[in-house]
């Protein structure tokens, strides 16, 4: 279904180099511990861990048994403990209870902590705290990135977004600076970064600095560009309800890990079937960028060419047959499998969705996006919180009411506020609190009354005019101003114009042709522009910190066109669908880094707080 | 900014959108349907000559085997087994030699001494003590500071960047305000921040809090970094006080343990009187329930306690357990209603789930029942038809009950397509009928039963002379 492919796009560098070094580490940090041992691995790090090595690598290098961290007193017998753990306080800990409750019962045992992908200062402080620093052995297993397919890699970080976003707190911009560090240094030289974003200037800095204290081997270049973003300039996009096959699968069943598990009314059995989603699964790979509605007529015809495919057999004889066991059958009888899997997934997509009201979800979210009928809107989100419909979804809402609207009006605040707890429990005002703090639920504020005006006086002037409307009318106040950028940028198509999701025009198809993710769109047009350049009213309205440097070593072939995107603070399957829809429009290649793959439900639930 | 009604239904028509509908056109899933049943038709043969090679071996829990969350799942059971028996320990043949003269660490060697798994193999200089990107990428040269190595004089920038590097440095030397400030600010402007906790760390051991809490107060970055380690270490006392010195110089305060702002404290009053509610309410429903006297209880018990739930979901047990109490009890769903000043749209979206769930049709039926000036009644919803018919439909309304609220949707289309749904028969009929769509009823008279009540009605009407259809 690739459309108009550009014949001569550049190939995408080979990645599984990252999980061979991942490997080879862990195997060398494994034999600094000779001798029998049992592995604790902390239960985030497992699928990851899974992606690199199985467990016959382990045992080959004297691994015994393997558990998962649960905070709960260890049953091993081993003399040796071993801790696969991400550098986290509470983890330390209880590696601290546990080796001090040996301590006291008389045990001896030797104790190792695996840091990845760095330790903290903070943890090693526990260490010393408990009295166990040098009794429990540290090290590091700079695993830092995970290729999840030919074109994404995961830093596998979730927390990265609450702990910069929310919290405030930089420890994983060393090791954002590490990864791209990593890959400059296997890819590069880099010739040129993009970036827009507090974090990825930081990002950027602390790579530059780590590649100027290193040393740089003349080498052909397989990553030309770089293009930085952190998830805040756009908030927009990952809170819309995705209708991308890829996308979709990810709300529902939630893949974890390149990963998803099927339910057993999807595989149509009595067990459940953990599926690998990549471009090694054809199906998937052929309808994985597809709008939704694309997505049966596809599987319909693979059906029907399958069963042609499989009636051939009819009438053969002997040799024949023969040559079609050897030859075709493995083939189709793989294809068979995913099909069958992937025509359950759609049924049961297709399913629940009819039953949560959807198209009456989508119709609100692009009447906020396109800022119509608002009223009916906030209508709506009442409904949805009066009739205590998830509550995650119901935030969601809001905080794309209040991200598109630029803040709520003060009485709709309060009282949308007011109903969401009285429906979802009071605990709820730590939410809140967070919400509001990283700007994504707010209160229009008094003065900001005037921005409701410019936004209106925007729609019948011209650009120029509103432009400088809006600089007199610029608070501090972290505001998104949405409408405008939509505006400026065109991100709204103009709901006359018929849309044909087939034959995708532009990167809209991913929403339904209802909205052009700002993400991309700011990508697109800095590639284009090859810098900043024409969109400083742009990035004034984005709230500044957007760069683009120049290296001097830079690379003048195919590489070029080879653009590294990274993502600080997550990205969505709909972006990485959009981006290869541009790759393929303009003859690029995108590869897509980020701290993890997000959608609006994940964004959602790390900022929640009702549990305290 | 507004369209008219006229232009919405347009938009929402465009082809734009049609493309995509999950809704009542079956057709996709009667196409994937017909698609699964192809498939399905072939796995007989897939199977009856499978060979495994293609096939993933999967464990009982659906994990591919071989793969590690299996084998620690694998592990997990087998500990079960064996915490049922319990064996004796084991005894260690050979005690693992623990080198006791590595405890009594300071937290000055926590950043100079070397942390032991590192020991193996790292060299008099450290090089290759860092990243392991230095490991397999040896092209990355040595820092150039490392000739300072042996020195170990270091100012507070070259400290900042070593321990950036994951490297040692004493941070015991930096001993006067400034220096431990100059230490701070360096750590900050590096945007490291497991570097500005770490001096956090040494600043929280060697300074007293007034003076840290001080300087904290103009270096938010900082600030924000202490206060979220104190959060992970659970340091409440050191916390609170922070926040509480701290909750005049942050742009935007976090609320823990914070006194609320007005509007939220009015929350919480809310949230204590509910409680109180909730306690009174539960113990007396407690006892009734027990007493096996109350016939709602014996025919639908409380799964759960009340106390702790939201409001609206007390409000639904009250509607559901208490309908009908008069205004004064503490239960009585008026009451609360009253009380938390719930809005009329909440309590009646929340009543009429309540009512609907137990199948009281009557009640379902009073919620819409107001009075017109003439005495006539008529019936009236906060809520759009089409959702009541939702709710009803949701809690298995009967057919007879569906299509009152069905007849009532304002949309025809829409009022046409939930009738067909639900097999409300007369509002389709009657619904064409207004619209004068002959061929429409012409085609519905084909999904009736043969010979019913409703096909003679469909008769009557496309032979009656006095229709102009336009069709």
């Amino acid at each position: 279904m690739a459309n108009s492919a550009r014949r001569d796009s550049p190939e995408l560098p080979d990645f599984s180099l990252l999980k061979r070094l991942a490997r080879d580490q862990l195997i060398y940090l494994l034999e600094q511990l000779p001798g029998k041992k049992d592995l604790f691995i902390e239960a985030d790090l497992m699928s990851p861990l899974d992606r690199i090595a199985n467990v016959s690598t382990l045992k080959q290098h004297e691994v015994d048994k393997l558990y998962k961290v649960e905070y709960k007193p260890v049953v091993s017998t081993s003399d040796q403990l071993c801790f696969l753990i991400r550098p986290r306080i509470q983890t330390v800990k209880w590696i601290c209870d546990v080796a001090n409750a040996d301590k006291a019962a008389g045990k001896f045992r030797r104790y190792k902590i695996i840091f990845t992908p760095q330790k903290f200062y903070a943890c090693e402080a526990v260490l010393e705290e408990q009295g166990m620093f040098g009794d429990v052995t540290t090290d590091e297993w700079a695993f830092y990135l995970l290729p999840l397919d030919d074109d994404i890699i995961s830093l596998e970080l979730p927390e990265f977004f609450r702990d910069n976003f929310l919290a405030g707190d930089q420890r994983w911009m060393r090791t954002a600076g590490s990864a791209l560090h990593l890959l400059h240094s296997l890819y590069g030289p880099f010739s040129k970064v993009y970036g827009i974003g507090r974090y990825s200037k930081m990002a950027y800095e602390s790579w530059r600095e780590q590649v100027e204290q290193g040393e740089q081997r003349a080498r052909q270049a397989e990553i030309g560009n770089v293009f930085l973003i952190d998830r805040d300039v756009d908030f927009v996009t990952p809170l819309c309800s995705q209708v991308v096959y890829e996308g979709l699968v990810d709300d529902i069943f939630r893949i974890k890990c390149g990963c998803v598990e099927f339910s057993p009314d999807v595989t149509a059995s009595d067990k459940s079937v953990k599926v690998m989603l990549n471009s090694q699964d054809k199906v998937f790979n052929e309808i994985r960028n597809e709008h939704f509605s694309n997505v049966f007529g596809f599987l319909s015809q693979k059906a029907r060419n399958l069963q042609t495919a499989y009636d051939k057999r009819r009438g053969m004889d002997i040799k024949q047959m023969k040559t079609f066991v050897s030859e075709e059958l493995k083939g189709l009888k793989q294809e068979h499998r995913l099909l069958s899997l992937h025509i359950g997934a759609s049924e049961s997509i297709m399913k629940k969705k009819t039953k949560q009201d959807f198209q009456e979800l989508l119709k609100t979210e692009h009447s906020l996006l396109e800022g119509f009928e608002i009223r009916e809107c906030i209508s709506y989100i009442e409904e949805h919180i009066s009739r205590q419909v998830s509550m995650i979804e119901s935030l969601r809402l809001l905080c794309l009411l209040s991200i598109t609207e630029n803040g709520l009006l003060p009485k709709d605040f309060r009282s949308l506020k007011a109903q969401y707890l009285q429906s979802y429990g009071v605990d709820h005002l730590l939410t809140f609190s967070n919400l509001r703090q990283l700007g994504l639920l707010v209160e229009q504020q008094p003065g900001e009354t005037l921005t409701v005006m410019e936004s209106r006086v925007g729609k019948l002037v011209n650009d120029k005019t509103a432009g400088k409307l809006t600089d007199a009318f610029s608070s501090l106040a972290k505001k998104s101003n949405f409408r405008a950028l939509s505006r400026k940028l065109n991100l709204v198509p103009k709901s006359d114009e018929e849309y044909d999701l087939r034959v995708p025009r532009d990167m809209a198809y991913i929403f339904s042709g209802a909205y052009v993710p700002l993400s991309c769109k700011l990508i697109e047009q800095v590639l284009e522009r090859d810098g900043w350049t024409g969109l400083e009213e742009v990035t004034r309205l984005l709230n500044g910190n957007e760069f683009a440097v120049t290296g001097s070593n830079g690379a003048k072939n195919d590489a070029q066109r080879i653009i590294l995107v990274m993502f600080l603070g997550g990205c969505t399957f709909s972006e990485i669908s959009a981006l290869r829809f541009l790759g393929r429009e303009k003859g690029y290649k995108f590869i897509v880094v980020t701290t993890a793959i997000t959608n609006s439900s994940r964004l959602i639930e790390s900022l929640l707080d009702n549990h305290v | 900014m507004t369209k008219s009604k006229a232009d919405e239904e347009d938009y929402w028509n465009s082809s734009k959108f049609k493309a995509f509908t999950f809704d009542d056109e079956d057709d996709e899933l009667i196409r994937l349907k017909e698609s699964r049943q192809a498939v399905n038709s072939i796995r007989r043969l897939v199977e009856e000559d499978d060979d495994e090679d293609d096939v993933e071996k999967v464990s009982w829990s659906g994990e591919p085997v071989g793969s590690i969350s299996w084998s620690v799942k694998e592990t997990a059971a087998s500990n079960q087994r064996t915490d049922r028996e319990p064996a004796f320990p084991k005894i260690p043949t050979d005690t693992p030699s623990l080198s006791k003269s590595q405890s009594g660490y300071s937290l000055s060697s926590l950043f100079k001494g070397e942390t032991g798994g590192r020991g193996n193999f790292q060299s008099f200089t450290d090089t290759l003590s860092d990243s392991s990107i230095r490991l397999y990428a040896p092209e990355l040269r040595k820092p150039k500071s490392e000739y300072k190595d042996y020195v170990s004089d270091w100012s507070p920038e070259e400290t900042i960047q070593r321990l950036q590097q994951g490297k040692t440095a004493p941070l015991e030397k930096f001993r006067s305000l400034q220096d431990k400030l100059l230490l701070l600010d360096f750590a900050v402007s590096a945007h490291d921040g497991n570097v500005i906790t770490a001096v956090l760390i040494y600043l929280k051991r060697t300074l007293s809090k007034e003076v840290l809490f001080r300087e904290l107060e103009s270096r938010q970055t900082a600030l924000r970094h202490f206060i979220h380690y104190l959060t992970e270490t659970k340091d409440q006392r050191l916390l609170l006080e922070l926040l509480r010195f701290a909750h005049t110089c942050l742009p935007v305060t976090p609320v823990y343990l914070l006194p609320f702002s007005a509007e939220d404290s009015a929350h919480v009053q809310d949230h204590y009187t509910l409680l109180e509610r909730q306690i009174i309410i539960e113990a007396t429903d407690q006892q009734a329930e027990r007493g096996g006297k109350v016939e709602i209880f014996q025919k639908f018990p409380r799964r759960a306690s009340i106390l702790n739930m939201p409001l609206i979901t007390t409000l639904y047990y009250c509607c559901f357990y208490h309908y009908s109490e008069p205004e004064g009890t503490y239960s009585s769903p008026l009451n609360i209603r009253q009380t938390f000043k719930i809005s009329g749209k909440q309590y009646f979206v929340t009543a009429l789930a309540a009512r609907a769930k137990l199948k009281a049709w009557l009640d379902v039926d009073a919620l819409f029942t107001s009075r017109n000036w003439l005495g006539f009644t008529r019936k009236k919803s906060p809520l759009s038809f089409q959702r009541v018919v939702d709710v009803l439909q949701k809690n298995s309304a009967p057919t007879q009950v569906l299509q009152d609220y069905v007849g009532l949707v304002e949309d025809p289309d829409m009022r046409i397509s939930l009738a067909q749904k639900h097999k409300c028969h007369d509002i389709v009929i009657n619904t064409y009928r207004d619209m004068k769509d002959r061929q429409q009823l012409l085609g519905y008279r084909g999904k009736v039963g043969r010979g019913s009540a409703e096909e003679r009605k469909i008769d009557e009407l496309l032979n009656n002379q006095q229709i102009r259809w336009k069709n």
